[in-house]
């Protein structure tokens, strides 16, 4: 089996008394979607942010690509491949839609010191980010400020900002939360969309989307990994369907 | 004529007008025989300058600096102290005020950008404070009286400072320079980086910018323009003072730009020259012309919240609409 895009050991994260992530292993092949699931609290978007290293972890090593990078900062990181959309919407509200997937590609089209060319008129940045924008469905809306953008449309917006910066590994933080049924169908084809092509460890609620698109599936609880497997061994695990599935998903 | 073309109309008319306007006072000055209007022209046009470089950082960039008045006495000291030891060329004056004033920026930036909010604003105005002491305590400089410049910037002979109508042109050809700087760099993808971090630091770094590397040049950048302003202060006074770079100072500066129009590069030269123009007026019928000009600041902030730039219809029309995204419920 080829070594693993994303190891994670014996990963800690306190906040005062709690553990929030508790002695955990996992790893992510390159390829795969990857299902994190759990009761609210389990400490998914705390892993997530461990990963894409807004929190640093009390103890453990994470290894991407090889590589341990533990340490590294956020910005260090995404430019290696990793990024992120948040369970809490996080875009330029101020900007068009355009501008924002723009700064994206930007991000990781070498420095940003240029000072007297007009990014507006750079087609290196302008082209990738339409293109990103189409991809999730978007292209129509460029022009329109990002803050009167509906809010499905904004996790698409978001989703298209992280798929502009070509990551290797996509976190998704529950890319559904908020959205309606339509939004949320839309959201499952693209993400679908990605299998092969993209690495994606996606964290998220809706169980029939989850059971839909994941290789593999981690269950946590507690901050704890309660089973890991495919969808077929999780959703026969007697021990999470008492923690976690309940009748949700009965066979 | 709809309402949005006329107000583009308006503003070219104001904007294109004004610059008529500045063009033609010097000889307009000499005609009605009022050498005054020239003097406090210069001055406005002076405190313009640093009033747009204040507004790179404030407006663009979130970064409240209340200490940008240090550049001035940076910029103007480096006159004084190279003109009190016989140094006025211009190619010495020049570059020494300019590298001096990237310097302390780029220490003050170094320190104080590691913070934000209102810890950002306690050690910008700490450190310009400690320069302003620093100031008072250079007593062959002149200590707290100041010190007096015999002699302006030395160009050779290429432009005769000692002309105040030279010096005038002069410092709207370097006003008018820095606006064009400034707006290239706004556009640019170092300005796109900076507008980035005002709007959603967070998200810039989750997409890859190491965001106080670019804050820190941004702030050098606005320290150095500001510090020329100073260099032609020096200039104007035939004088440099530690008053020059009195915390009062850069909340002026503060004010103009937020009078004039924050975030528009335009609009803190409308705001340099309604406040010193206020202060003129005021101080020519009272002593206390500051408990006037208070309130009248408020009431124009309070009705026009974009400046009296935003009046004339301009900055941002798009962005500036909207609330900001609202997010999801939690969970
Ligand atoms: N910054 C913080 N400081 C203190 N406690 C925190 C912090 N962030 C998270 N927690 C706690 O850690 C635990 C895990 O939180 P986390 O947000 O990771 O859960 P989650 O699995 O993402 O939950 P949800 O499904 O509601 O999004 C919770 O008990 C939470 O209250
Ligand atoms: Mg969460």
């Amino acid at each position: 089996m080829a070594e693993a895009l994303l190891e994670i050991a014996g990963l800690v994260k306190r906040f005062g008394g709690l553990l929030a992530t508790d002695n955990l292993h996992l790893a992510v092949r390159a390829g795969e979607i990857h299902a994190v699931i759990g009761p609210n609290g389990a400490g998914k978007t705390t892993l997530v942010a461990q990963l894409q290293g807004e929190l640093k972890p009390d103890a453990g090593t994470i290894r991407f690509a090889g590589a341990d990078v533990t340490r590294l900062k956020p910005h260090q990181r995404a430019v290696r491949g990793i990024a992120r959309s948040f369970q809490i919407t996080s875009i330029f509200p101020d900007m068009s839609a355009l501008d924002n997937v723009a700064l994206a590609v930007q991000a990781h089209a070498g420095h940003s010191f240029g000072m007297w060319r007009s990014a507006a008129t750079e087609a290196a940045l302008r082209t990738p980010a339409l293109a990103a924008l189409e991809q999730v469905g978007l292209a129509e809306r460029g022009h329109s400020v990002a803050a009167h953008l509906a809010h499905g449309e904004q996790r698409q917006l978001e989703l298209a900002m992280a798929l502009a910066t070509r990551p290797q590994l996509l976190l998704l933080d529950e890319p559904m939360a908020g959205m309606g049924k339509e939004d949320a169908e839309r959201m499952v084809r693209l993400i679908g969309g990605l299998k092969g092509s993209h690495t994606v460890l996606l964290v998220e609620h809706d169980m029939d989307a989850v059971f839909a698109l994941a290789d593999q599936i981690t269950v946590l609880v507690y901050g704890r990994v309660l089973a890991t497997g495919t969808p077929a061994a999780i959703r026969a695990n007697a021990e999470v369907r008492r923690a976690y599935l309940g009748d949700e998903v009965a066979p | 004529m709809t309402a949005t073309s006329r107000r583009i109309v308006l503003r070219a008319l104001v904007l294109w007008g004004g610059l008529a306007l500045l063009l033609v006072l010097p000889p307009a000055a000499a005609l009605a025989d009022q050498p005054f209007y020239l003097t406090l022209v210069t001055r406005m046009l002076i405190f313009a300058i640093a009033a747009l470089s204040l507004d790179l950082i404030l407006g663009y960039g979130a970064m409240v600096s209340f200490g940008h008045a240090a550049y001035l006495g940076v910029g103007a000291y480096a006159v004084g102290i190279l003109a009190y030891h016989g140094v006025n060329a211009a190619w010495i004056q020049w570059p020494v005020a300019i590298v001096a004033s990237a310097l302390v920026a780029a220490l003050i930036g170094l320190v104080s950008l590691r913070t934000s909010g209102v810890y950002f604003i306690m050690i910008t105005l700490a450190f310009a404070q400690m320069l302003y002491f620093l100031g008072i305590s250079l007593k062959i400089y002149g200590g707290d009286d100041g010190l007096t410049i015999n002699a302006r910037t030395d160009f050779g002979g290429v432009i005769d400072l000692a002309s105040n109508v030279v010096l005038y042109y002069l410092v709207l050809a370097v006003l008018l320079g820095f606006l064009l700087l400034g707006q290239r760099l706004i556009a640019s993808r170092f300005g796109m980086v900076i507008r980035g971090a005002k709007s959603n630091e967070r998200r810039m770094r989750a997409l890859g910018f190491p965001t106080v590397r670019y804050r820190l040049v941004a702030f050098v950048i606005a320290g150095t323009m500001c510090g020329v302003a100073g260099v032609l202060l020096a200039n104007l006074t035939n004088f440099t003072s530690p008053a020059y770079m009195h915390w009062t100072r850069s909340g002026e500066l503060m004010v103009m730009v937020i009078l004039g129009g924050m975030g528009s590069l335009i609009g803190p030269i409308f705001g340099a020259f309604a406040l010193l123009a206020l202060e003129e007026v005021l101080s020519s019928y009272t002593q206390h012309w500051q408990f006037i000009l208070g309130p009248v600041l408020i009431l124009i902030v309070l009705f026009a919240k974009r400046g009296i730039y935003g009046l004339l219809g301009a900055a941002r029309e798009s962005a500036a609409a909207g609330p900001p995204a609202a997010g999801p419920p939690h969970g």
